[in-house]
């Protein structure tokens, strides 16, 4: 990464993690999660209570679709790492690539719902233009989302406009596509706490 | 300082934001500030913040190189990319948030 002290500035007790972690993952962490370890009194612990939240908590939204919406602000955002990221968790999540792949193609032709097309609409105009109208949102309430569920999708666009401008800013290191898989999988197991 | 135990995401939000600025840290909480609102800040932060706010794709190894050729350690350049970061994130989500109180309103 690009600061020195987000490679090896870590105390004793997470240098020692990190060394277990590649040892029995047989990989090093991510530098997603290696991130919330610097100074986690900072923003890390903040950070990963509020994805847990958005990502895992209670919401009508299922996992995969909320990942799927991780994916497509972060290809809005141009973040290479979440891209990837997440397009390999909601993929494993819906058992399903071609869609997600679609999804980030091209939006307005992908083999998805239109509760949740409305919805990725809205996410990528309010992550690409910094705004929206009273009728951006009505559009989705139309589609058949409920006012919840566009306050929960919210929640997600700002966990990953945060995370895909830390990503793109420190220089989070890209992964071998078996390292995303992995961290797909785990983040399928444990979510983001 | 801590976080909210009801864990409403609006709450986790706000608890977000009021840590980053008030809470204690390396960089002047007016500095911080200025990071969070993307505003009267000088050079070389000025372009640093003003990347990761609206076009993170574009921060380079220079931009850090300028900014602690000025003075600022690595530990307060944590902290400012974050305030900008997170700062640029709030703005989009209170903006989404409005709307769609106006919409349901």
């Amino acid at each position: 990464m690009r600061l020195g002290i987000l490679n090896d500035g870590y105390g004793l007790g997470t240098k020692l993690l990190f060394s277990f972690i590649r040892l029995f993952s047989g990989r090093p962490l991510p530098d997603a999660a290696r991130l919330t370890f610097y100074r986690p009194d900072f923003y890390g612990s903040y950070s990963k209570a509020l994805t847990q939240e958005a990502m895992r908590g209670p919401s009508a939204w299922p996992v995969a679709e909320r990942e799927l919406m991780a994916a497509y602000v972060s290809k809005v955002n141009d973040c290479p790492f979440c891209i990837r990221a997440h397009t390999a968790t909601a993929s494993l999540a819906a058992s399903n690539d071609v869609m997600v792949v679609a999804v980030l193609a091209d939006l307005e032709s992908a083999p998805i719902g239109a509760g949740l097309r409305a919805t990725l609409r809205m996410l990528g105009k309010l992550t690409r233009d910094g705004h929206l109208s009273a009728a951006d949102v009505r559009a989705v309430l139309e589609s058949g989302v409920s006012g919840q569920q566009v306050e929960d999708a919210l929640a997600i666009g700002y966990a990953f406009n945060v995370t895909n401008r830390l990503a793109n800013a420190f220089g989070f290191e890209l992964m071998t596509p078996d390292g995303f898989q992995a961290g797909a999988k785990y983040l399928l197991r444990r979510g983001y706490r | 300082m801590s976080l909210p135990p009801d864990r409403d995401k609006q709450a986790l939000v706000k608890a977000i934001e009021q840590r980053i600025l008030s809470g204690p840290g390396m960089a002047p909480p007016e500095l911080r500030a200025k990071a969070f609102e993307d505003s009267d800040l000088a050079e070389p932060l000025a372009t640093l913040v003003a990347k990761v706010a609206r076009r993170s794709f574009q921060v380079t190894d220079g931009d850090f190189a300028a900014a602690v050729a000025a003075g600022f350690t690595e530990d307060q350049l944590f902290e400012l990319v974050i305030c900008a970061a997170v700062g640029e994130s709030s703005r989009l989500y209170h903006a989404g948030l409005a709307a769609l109180a106006e919409a349901a309103g």
